[in-house]
This record gives C-alpha cells, sequence and structure tokens, in this order.
C-alpha cells in the first residue's frame, strides 16, 4: 500500500520549519547554556552566555531572527518507500518551502546563484537536499538554517589507518582550534569518521541532528565524545573567543565501515545558533 | 574627546573618533557605541578597493569612522531593521589596511584578524571592536535608524548608515598590539 503526499503539503512543512527555526532555538540549546552558565569561569563569558539566552528569548517572542545570517538550509529527508509523492517533485517543493518561509518570515537571502558571479539568488534558494529512502510509508524532513561563518571552519582529512584513534583525536581538536572566534563559539561539532570523502561529510552534517546533550548510543563513541568535549574546553578560547572554559557545547560523532586504506574523518562546525527542526508528514 | 568610561566601566564611545579616542582603548575594554557608523561587507569592500587604487571618492567618509561588517535580515513592517550581528572580519582583511590608511579608526565584526591589519591598527591608530556573534536580536534593539548610502543593489551588502545607540561591543585588537582574543585565551586554557 502506497500513501500520497502532495508537494504542496512538503512545501508548506518546509515553509514552516524554516520560519520556526530561525526564530525559535530548540530547548536542547537552551538547555546547553543553561548549563554552561553553571561551569563558566570567565565574567566576559558568562555575560555572552547571558546575551546568548537574551537574544534566543527576544527572537522568539519578537520574532526577530536569532541571528542575520539565516544560513543555508539543509534539509535531510527520510522517504518511506511507500510514500507517493504527487503533483510534482520532491527537491522542488522543498525548494519552494525554502522560498515561501524566507520571503514571507523577512529572513535573509544568502545564496548566490553561481560560485563565480555571485549573484544573490534572492529568496536563499536552493537548499542542499540529502535524501534517505527507508522502509515504511512515513515522511520526516529534518531542516537545519546553517550559517556560513561556522559553514567556513569546517574541514576534512583522509588519516591513515596507522593514524588511528589518537589522529582522529588530534584532528578534532585542531578543528576547534582553527575555528576559534571566527565560528562564533560555543561550537558544536559534527563529525563523520568512516566511510568514503563524501560519505564521512554528509554524516559529520547528519550527526548534529541529535539531541544535544544526549548519549551517543554507542558506548565507545559515547567516550570519545565525552573526552574530546572536556579538552576541547581546556583550550581556554571560550564564548566568542573572549576566554573562557565554554568553547564547545557538544560534540556529535557519527561512524560508518570504511575501506581497508581510509580513515576519512569530517567535521562539519556549527555555531551556538544552532537553528534546527524536524517534522513527519 | 569622545570616549568616556560610566560608572559601570564600561567605556561610552560616540563617533567620529580621533586619534586620542583610539590610544585610549585597550584590548578587553568593553564599550558602548553610539552615534553613526557604516555597514560594508564583503561585496561592498570588492567596490571600494578600485575607487580606493584610483584615488576617486569614496560613498561615505571613512575619517573618524567605524564600519560594521554585517548583513542585516530585512525589516519587518514597523521595524528599523531586523537581526544585526557581525559577521566574520577576516573576510576584509585584504581590504582594511588600505581604509585605515585613508583615516577609518575602527572596524566591527567577529574572529581573528591577520597580521597586517594588527600592523595597520598600530600604523595608522585603528580598533577593532568586537560584537556578539550570533545574537541579531539583541543588538537590533541598538539601531535607531537605518538607511542605504551606496550599492543598495547588493541587498544585505550594501552599505548603510546606522545611527546607534549603547551598541555593545569590546575592544578586541587595539593600537597599541593588544589582543583580547590571545590574552583571553591564555587565561582560561587548562593542560
Amino acid at each position: 500500500m502506497t500513501r500520497d503526499v502532495h508537494v504542496s503539503a512538503i512545501a508548506d512543512a518546509v515553509k514552516k520549519l524554516c520560519m520556526e527555526a530561525n526564530v525559535s532555538l530548540e530547548p536542547d540549546v537552551l538547555r546547553a547554556f543553561d548549563r554552561a552558565l553553571t561551569t563558566e569561569r570567565s565574567p566576559a563569558g558568562k555575560q555572552v552566555l547571558q546575551i546568548l539566552k537574551d537574544n534566543a528569548e527576544l527572537a522568539r517572542t519578537k520574532r526577530i531572527p536569532y541571528c542575520q545570517d539565516t544560513g543555508m538550509v539543509v534539509c535531510f529527508v527520510e522517504l518511506g518507500q511507500d510514500v507517493h509523492v504527487t503533483g510534482g517533485g520532491l527537491e522542488a517543493a522543498i525548494n519552494e518551502g525554502i522560498r515561501q518561509g524566507y520571503t514571507e518570515g523577512y529572513l535573509r537571502a544568502s545564496i548566490v546563484k553561481s560560485p563565480f558571479d555571485r549573484v544573490n539568488t534572492g529568496d536563499n534558494t536552493p537548499g542542499v537536499i540529502h535524501v534517505d529512502v527507508v522502509p515504511g510509508a512515513a515522511l520526516k524532513i529534518m531542516i537545519m538554517a546553517k550559517g556560513g561563518g561556522c559553514e567556513n571552519r569546517s574541514r576534512y582529512v583522509m588519516l591513515t589507518p596507522a593514524a588511528g584513534l589518537p589522529g582522529v583525536k588530534d584532528f578534532i581538536i585542531e578543528c576547534v582550534k582553527t575555528a576559534g572566534p571566527d565560528a562564533c563559539p560555543p561550537l558544536i561539532l559534527g563529525v563523520g569518521i568512516g566511510g568514503t570523502f563524501e560519505k564521512s561529510a554528509i554524516l559529520s552534517k547528519k550527526a548534529l541532528f541529535r539531541e544535544l546533550g544526549s548519549p551517543n548510543p554507542d558506548p565507545m563513541v559515547d567516550a570519545l565524545e565525552k573526552e574530546l568535549l572536556d579538552k576541547a574546553n581546556r583550550l581556554g578560547i571560550g564564548p566568542q573567543g573572549y576566554g573562557g572554559d565554554t568553547t564547545s557545547l557538544g560534540i556529535h560523532i557519527l561512524t560508518y565501515p570504511c575501506h581497508i586504506t581510509s580513515l576519512p574523518v569530517a567535521v562539519t562546525i556549527e555555531c551556538h545558533a544552532h537553528r534546527h527542526k524536524e517534522v513527519t508528514l | 574627546m569622545s570616549v568616556s568610561t560610566a560608572a559601570d566601566g564600561i567605556k561610552d564611545v560616540t563617533t567620529p573618533l580621533t586619534d586620542a579616542d583610539v590610544q585610549s582603548l585597550k584590548a578587553g575594554d568593553r564599550v558602548r557605541i553610539s552615534g553613526v557608523i557604516y555597514t560594508a561587507r564583503d561585496a561592498a569592500h570588492g567596490r571600494l578597493l578600485p575607487l580606493i587604487e584610483k584615488g576617486e571618492k569614496l560613498p561615505i567618509d571613512v575619517k573618524g569612522a567605524i564600519i560594521y561588517y554585517t548583513g542585516p535580515t530585512p525589516p519587518q513592517p514597523g521595524q528599523v531593521i531586523g537581526a544585526i550581528g557581525p559577521t566574520t572580519a577576516s573576510r576584509m582583511d585584504k581590504f582594511t589596511p588600505a581604509l585605515l590608511k585613508l583615516g577609518l579608526k575602527g572596524t566591527m565584526g567577529k574572529g581573528y584578524r591577520g597580521q597586517p591589519v594588527k600592523d595597520a591598527l598600530r600604523e595608522y591608530r585603528g580598533v577593532y571592536f568586537g560584537a556578539i556573534g550570533g545574537a541579531g536580536a539583541v543588538l537590533s534593539r541598538h539601531i535607531k535608524k537605518a538607511e542605504f548610502v551606496a550599492y543598495e543593489d547588493l541587498g544585505t551588502e550594501a552599505i548603510r548608515r546606522l545611527e546607534v545607540e549603547a551598541f555593545p561591543a569590546i575592544v578586541v585588537n587595539d593600537c597599541h598590539g593588544g589582543d583580547l582574543y590571545q590574552d583571553g585565551q591564555k587565561q582560561y586554557a587548562r593542560e
């Protein structure tokens, strides 16, 4: 049995997700600010965290975007194989939702049509869309409004198997250091380890959708995440790089099998403006 | 003198700035900026540079001025401006020394500046302020008036004239070689 989902329902859902994500931070991020306020030693760092909380509240109540960089929309779709999308194309529907959301929501158009001529598309389309076909008849849409400043500090490395876990750890901490104040700390890191070149990069984005502060389901990886978070927060970079203990709010890792010769590691740097929302149709 | 220290220890800064004003500011100083500042970021800087190289008149008078690296969201009906936090300053590093040479006194953004910019801050007496990245909604409350001055076709990247009131920022790089990022990280690093 297939289930019909019309493109207008998809566009409408994406529009609402874009508009909400940009003014209303999810509770997991707000809880992370509160946790950080209890441990932060730096007065300047504490003040920044408090302003970020105030900013979140003002954004939500006055519906002003939390950050002026309302991002490029990164969209992960889990398309049930028993879903039949009707009335048009899935990707076109998602981009229509982005167009409506960014226009009607007074959100910034930050996308240029060509990386060379740099002419703005005017409506923040297109998004970057990843579709996984999964069993079932549900259509799950997850979106992230991904800021450019932090994205620009994202990095990738192909390590040798001999570099092993120590090499992975060193690279991830190096990423936090090089991101520094440029990427608007406190940062959230999405890390993809394994697969191929592109697989690790996609995993690094997908890893960011896990609830901040929740444990990784794999106990070994969970311990690794906690060790890296502690290390990152000993660097001293602090909120906005003004010095302090809260350099990162969370490090989320996803892994995948890989070739005997390979150890790919991709790190997506996300800022504290971690605007993500999801819906299941 | 357009820099004065208030009872709460925060320095009130009023534009335009003089060399003496800049010299009185030290890395780590918290400031409140009032007066007129200009917005410009990647694309606008790209248009200013050829004018500077040809010695032509710029659309804004940079003498004593502060340029804020930002691309705001569009205002909703009844709003002066939308969210207006800083963008990464280092992308403007290529252009900043030439503007400081022309008399620009302040730049405001977020993130590291390159050594040539830090050197130019010393040579031409300039200051780099950090605004809180990602606090776009809170910062919008400090903008009292906003109007296009040049390159309106660039949309969010156009040059705007902003009238600001008590806009909160912090001195990151001063004209004496002080660097808040270095000092702050050294102070809080735990090996």
